[in-house]
């Protein structure tokens, strides 16, 4: 099988990004584009102009689809390289790949995703007191146990800018695993935060629930959190 | 947080999984500050991987479970090879580690208000808390969580996307640490960060790119450097084989024990008929014995010229509830990567690296020989001896990241005057050089090894020496050498560790090889452990 690998490069933030044109052949079918990046890295291999391929720098860690490292912009799409079968992937031969758009580039494949985190802080996704945890809510605290951080999410959402008030999903379902099993006043402290960084801000299209790559039920975990707060709040009044 | 890297008293943990994590906890705990330092954040460690589930003699299950059968489940499995004194502590202290993970939000499968066991290999009793089939991961999440509590206090200073490139010594005390140099992988630059040093970086997969079910990320450089460094390491020759790998792009996966837990059976084809060479051969726990015994079985059936040369896990059994209550990830994940459903067709599978026992020397405090230098989680050598049980690796994290805190918290040091560090060489190893190394590794490494095998990788590695361009391809061929002299250095069988040519278990050998760097590899035994079997 062979596919050209197309990679939008840039050795820093600053420097101007260009495209570098790789061939590539494989004879295994299940090639992902994460273990094609691992082949290109071994060494040796030229693009079509004959120019040697500099390591290519990206991240990738589990390489299973559970650690979201290798989150990247494959052909338009957003996912994980280590999810993405070249064969699959390719549209009239051809495989692009680009680092994520709504994160500062570190360098060619690789972002800088800090701010996934740095919200997180700010909404102050935490427990003070010790969780109950019930039959009942362990269906929902496990499936929002699962978001990777990868920013697949907010790539695709509309609503999501860095640097505004609206967090997107990435924000809103690790609260969700705190919501599942908060009470008191607690509960309200997070669900304030919720209400101001997820519910205000969101518009509802759900591309972050089509586009999760740990299949997590986005839509689910949304309207029974939407429930919690509106219940808080009722209680309140 | 602005990280201050000389502020006094801060403890530096380099590797951010389930290990630093505990540790960093403990001591936030304590109201002692940490910087936690790690190449890729929390979310990325493998700890994330580990599917099947963590260790505790809850006795939820009504079987009558306890620590002592814990203890000595784990003493047995690891062939009396561990410290009896620290697997005491970590049966002890485990079902308290569950309690307080239950506490911080982990969804462990339950019934009743009650935690569900599960069983797992080479255990009697139900004794594995777990959720579902993505233990690992759900209790990441929660850790980190609970981490980011501290961090906003100042008590957590994270330093993501740095590597540790060296260790820094004091001038007060021969091989007492005063801090590490760590380089920025973003800009290259490198700083120096004070205090004492917990290492939670994680196994040796590094040495195997490709052919482990760990992390790709880890590099096996900073356990190399530590080495070159003159830390010690132990029993580096028990390295596990599990049982249920599958070859996916680029790495192993594996096929979680969890599966023959809840009723998975293990066969191969002889003369064209189903074999279930487990069950027909280890009547009493069948197909959940330890993970040394399956592979080495698994090594002689694929060799035997009655038998496919294959073997299969058929979990065609199991029941709806089960697929989708516990193990609901492990299906979607075969679906994936192999294009069968695991409810409807046998999984062909293989051995594959998978942990390694052995690691950073540690006494039961997690202190390493160096001074101010604690080890914790898989970089360790400390509760598994010659092969682990299948839910304590989660278990040993937690419990030694939690031990190194602790007793570091009792002996921080005062101001550390680290001496002048040399010019930093943060070239990186040519990744030919590093399959080279892996490729002699693997050939003498295997399920089973024998002594000219070994003798001719020791051979292979010392020639490799003169090929050498910086300093981090000569400290990985060391750690190499170490790794390959140690299990020639054990002239016996013991757990994961199999010779042909010395294929009985020899008690004089019940000792903990120890490997250290002097300018050269040099090779002891512990003193003999003082365990009953």
């Amino acid at each position: 099988m062979n596919i050209r690998i197309d990679i939008l490069r840039r050795a820093t933030e600053e420097s101007p990004p260009w495209w570098q044109k790789v061939p590539f052949e494989t004879e295994r079918e299940n090639t992902t584009v994460a273990a094609a990046l691992n082949e290109l890295n071994s060494g040796g291999f030229h693009d079509i102009h004959g120019k040697l391929v500099e390591p290519i720098r990206w991240d990738c860690s589990c390489l299973q689809k559970k650690c979201g490292a290798c989150a990247m912009v494959i052909n338009g799409r957003p996912c994980l390289a280590c999810d993405a079968v070249l064969k699959t992937a390719a549209k009239k031969g051809v495989v692009t790949l680009e680092p994520l758009r709504k994160f500062p580039v570190v360098a060619d494949l690789m972002v800088d995703r800090s701010i996934l985190f740095e919200n997180l802080s700010l909404m102050k996704i935490w427990a003070e007191k010790e969780l109950v945890m019930t039959d009942r809510a362990t269906d929902a605290a496990y499936d929002a146990s699962r978001c990777l951080q990868c920013g697949c999410c907010l790539e695709v959402c509309p609503n999501f800018c860095p640097g505004d008030d609206f967090f997107g999903a990435a924000g809103f379902v690790p609260t969700s695993r705190l919501l599942a099993s908060m009470t008191g006043e607690e509960q309200q402290r997070v669900c304030a935060a919720y209400a101001s960084h997820a519910y205000e801000g969101c518009g509802k299209s759900l591309s972050c629930a089509k586009i999760c790559p740990a299949g997590i039920d986005i839509e689910h975990l949304l309207l029974r959190t939407n429930a919690q707060m509106f219940r808080r709040k009722h209680d309140r009044m | 947080m602005e990280v201050n890297a000389t502020q006094a008293g801060f403890v530096n943990i380099i590797g951010a999984g389930l290990a630093g994590l505990s540790a960093a906890i403990h001591l936030a705990r304590l109201e002692i500050p940490c910087r936690l330092i790690s190449v890729q954040p929390s979310e990325r460690a493998q700890s994330v991987l580990a599917e099947g589930g963590i260790n505790g003699a809850l006795d939820t299950m009504g079987e009558k479970d306890t620590v002592e059968a814990h203890c000595e489940d784990t003493l047995r499995a690891g062939c009396y090879l561990a410290d009896p004194a620290a697997v005491r502590g970590l049966a002890e202290h485990a079902p308290e580690i569950i309690r307080f993970l239950d506490g911080i939000g982990v969804p462990f499968n339950r019934k009743d208000g009650t935690i569900q066991l599960r069983n797992f290999g080479g255990q009697k009793k139900k004794r594995t808390a777990y959720a579902r089939s993505s233990t690992g991961k759900v209790l990441m999440s929660a850790l980190i969580d609970e981490c980011r509590k501290y961090e906003s206090r100042g008590l957590v200073a994270r330093l993501s996307h740095h590597a540790f490139s060296a260790l820094l010594f004091s001038g007060v005390e021969e091989l007492a640490c005063a801090g590490v140099r760590v380089e920025d992988v973003y800009t290259g630059k490198s700083i120096d960060c004070t205090g004492a040093v917990i290492f939670c970086f994680g196994g040796l997969n590094g040495f195997f790119p490709g052919m482990t079910t760990g992390t790709t990320a880890n590099s096996g450089d900073a356990a190399a450097q530590a080495f070159a460094q003159g830390v010690r390491f132990g029993n580096l020759e028990m390295i596990q084989y599990h049982p249920t790998t599958i070859g996916i792009s680029g790495k192993r996966c594996l096929i979680s024990e969890a599966a023959r837990g809840e009723g998975g059976r293990l066969y191969t084809l002889r003369n064209g008929k189903p074999w279930y060479f487990m069950e027909e051969k280890y009547p009493e726990l069948g197909n959940l014995m330890p993970r040394d015994v399956i592979s080495r079985e698994m090594y002689f059936v694929l060799r035997d010229p009655d038998c496919g040369g294959q073997v299969f896990l058929d979990l065609r059994e199991l029941s709806g509830e089960i697929w989708k209550q516990r193990l609901p990830d492990l299906r979607a994940e075969v679906k994936h990567y192999l294009g069968l459903d695991p409810a409807k067709a046998p999984i062909p599978v293989e051995p594959g690296i998978h942990y390694f026992m052995g690691g950073i020397d540690v006494d039961e405090f997690h202190r390493t020989n160096v001074g101010n230098l604690y080890a914790a989680g898989e970089c360790c050598c400390q509760y598994h001896g010659a092969n682990r049980l299948g839910g304590n690796s989660m278990l040993g994290a937690l419990y030694g990241g939690q031990a190194a805190a602790e007793h570091l918290a009792g002996h921080l040091p005062g101001m550390l005057a680290p001496l002048p560090a040399p010019q930093a060489d943060n070239d990186c190893a040519d990744p030919k050089m590093i399959l080279q190394i892996s490729e002699i590794l693997l050939s003498a490494l295997g399920i089973a090894r024998d002594g000219n095998t070994l003798q001719s990788a020791q051979e292979q590695l010392e020639d490799l020496l003169g090929c050498t361009r910086n300093e981090r391809e000569h400290s990985r061929i060391y750690l190499a050498l170490a790794i390959i002299r140690s299990a020639a250095f054990r002239e016996e069988s013991r757990g994961a560790h199999f010779r042909v040519d010395f294929p009985e278990t020899n008690e004089e050998y019940r000792r903990q090889t120890v490997a250290h760097f002097d300018g050269q590899v040099k090779m002891a035994y512990r003193a003999s452990l003082e365990t009953t079997p």
